[in-house]
């Protein structure tokens, strides 16, 4: 069988790329990763994501994928060893729907409570506390999101675990509240010590800096 | 084999229901419709069956729930394999989960910003509706459907978002065909499938609707 030529377009603090990097070491496969000089789109990026210019892109043998989720179902589809989705379309419309739970609920309320101040501030921050704990029911008593061992949901959400954090140290706000939500605070945890997981992590002290960085952009140079 | 229990909550004018409705028929799949009155204060089955957003969709199938209108296709899909509605190969289904995805979070916040909206910001909705609507019509290129030859995936999930725009276009004044030549014609070629035919209400009852909405929202 040919050599397959693998490229993922990427940024060092993209949680996005970050998931697609999980899915790549857990399945092996070798791959080449290009950097993006954010916000300088690179002519390549935007010829393969023409349509929303952004990372991750998976290139494989020329064929270009956006979106995370999507591109980490392809990989798995694609190499179906160690595979990540269940096999029941049951269990995989579940686990779908928790994924899209946690992008459209967590991560906007996490976002307001890092970027807004005051009344905003603490709607959000509580709205986020609330829809983690209503991920936290998903785990249905599991030890992981894919029984046993980690699967498709656990690299879809896991990334939380420390951009929540990054959020609850530089806005002073409380997300993965440990007394409130122990199973899922839990679960983050063991997930991230995992050294497949661990070993794809861009280093702490950088993502605090950037987002810190990040955080008096948005909020327009006041903090 | 006993027969298998398929619900849906439904609710007529709403484009999510519509692509679940379609999904179902062109599978050949018999269910039991159960019209929600959305404001008339939801059923106790539909606020067990989906605790985390009390929406319809919902497909209930041998007693258990799916939710998320693009999540129940897919499950539909691959409940009853025929006729597939994905295609075969794992890229062709990347390609269409994207697009899928892009229809979700693109073509319906812009329409949304079209009826909920006056001047100045329903002019720049307007602009990004079209915009996702032209971004559309380069991914179908000269196929007859999403897929190619066949009805599938998503189409579906555009179709069930199509039942909206004549009212999108009545309060943008506007029309699709004058920007999007060929989605134009594919809307009229999804049309006349029957599956469309029987589940995409008239127009007018639509656009009516969306007048009422508007009131309710206070627009106007």
């Amino acid at each position: 069988m040919a050599e397959d030529k693998v490229q993922l377009l990427g940024y060092w603090g993209s949680p996005f790329a970050l998931r697609v990097k999980w899915a790549l070491k857990l399945k092996g496969i070798q791959y080449e990763y290009l950097e993006e000089d954010l916000p300088n789109k690179s002519p390549m990026l935007l010829e393969l994501n023409p349509v929303l210019k952004k990372v991750p892109v998976l290139v494989h043998n020329g064929k270009p994928l956006a979106e995370s989720l999507v591109i980490i179902e392809y990989i798995d589809e694609t190499w179906t060893h160690n595979p990540l989705m269940p096999k029941d379309p049951y269990d995989r419309a579940k686990a779908r729907f928790w994924a899209k739970f946690a992008d459209e609920k967590c991560v906007p309320a996490t976002m307001s409570s890092f970027t807004k101040s005051g009344e905003e501030k603490e709607k959000a921050e509580k709205e986020a506390r609330e829809n983690f704990k209503t991920l936290e029911s998903a785990l249905e008593g599991k030890p992981f999101f894919g029984g046993e061992g980690i699967g498709f949901l656990d690299i879809a959400i896991g990334w939380l675990g420390i951009w929540a954090r990054l959020v609850e140290e530089i806005a002073e706000v409380t997300l993965i509240a440990d007394d409130y939500m122990p199973v899922l605070s839990k679960w983050f945890k063991d997930f991230l010590e995992l050294p497949t997981i661990k070993e794809a992590l861009p280093p702490r002290d950088k993502l605090l800096v950037h987002n810190k960085g990040f955080r008096e952009m948005l909020m327009g140079g006041s903090t | 084999m006993s027969k298998e229990k398929v619900v849906l909550l439904d609710c007529w004018v709403s484009p999510f229901c519509m692509r679940v409705k379609i999904a179902l028929l062109e599978k050949g799949v018999e269910y039991e419709n159960r019209e929600e009155d959305l404001f008339g204060g939801k059923s106790e089955l539909l606020l067990k069956s989906n605790p985390v957003y009390g929406k319809v969709p919902v497909l209930l199938h041998n007693a258990k729930a799916i939710c998320e209108s693009t999540i129940i296709v897919g499950y539909v899909d691959e409940t009853w394999p025929s006729p597939p509605l994905l295609p075969p190969c794992a890229y062709g289904k990347a390609q269409a989960r994207f697009w899928a995805d892009f229809i979700d979070k693109k073509v319906f916040e812009a329409g949304t910003g079209i009826w909920r909206s006056k001047g100045e910001e329903q002019e720049v909705a307007k602009n990004e509706f079209i915009g996702s609507l032209k971004e559309l019509e380069m991914a179908l290129g000269e196929k007859a459907f999403f897929g190619g030859d066949s009805f599938g995936f998503v189409d579906i999930i555009l179709i069930g978002a199509a039942s909206w725009f004549y009212a999108y276009e009545k309060f943008g004044e506007f029309k699709i065909e004058d920007h999007c030549r060929r989605l134009s014609a594919w809307l009229k070629r999804c049309m006349k499938r029957e599956s469309v035919a029987k589940v995409l209400p008239e127009p007018e009852k639509v656009y009516e609707f969306v007048i009422q909405l508007r009131k309710m929202h206070g627009i106007e």
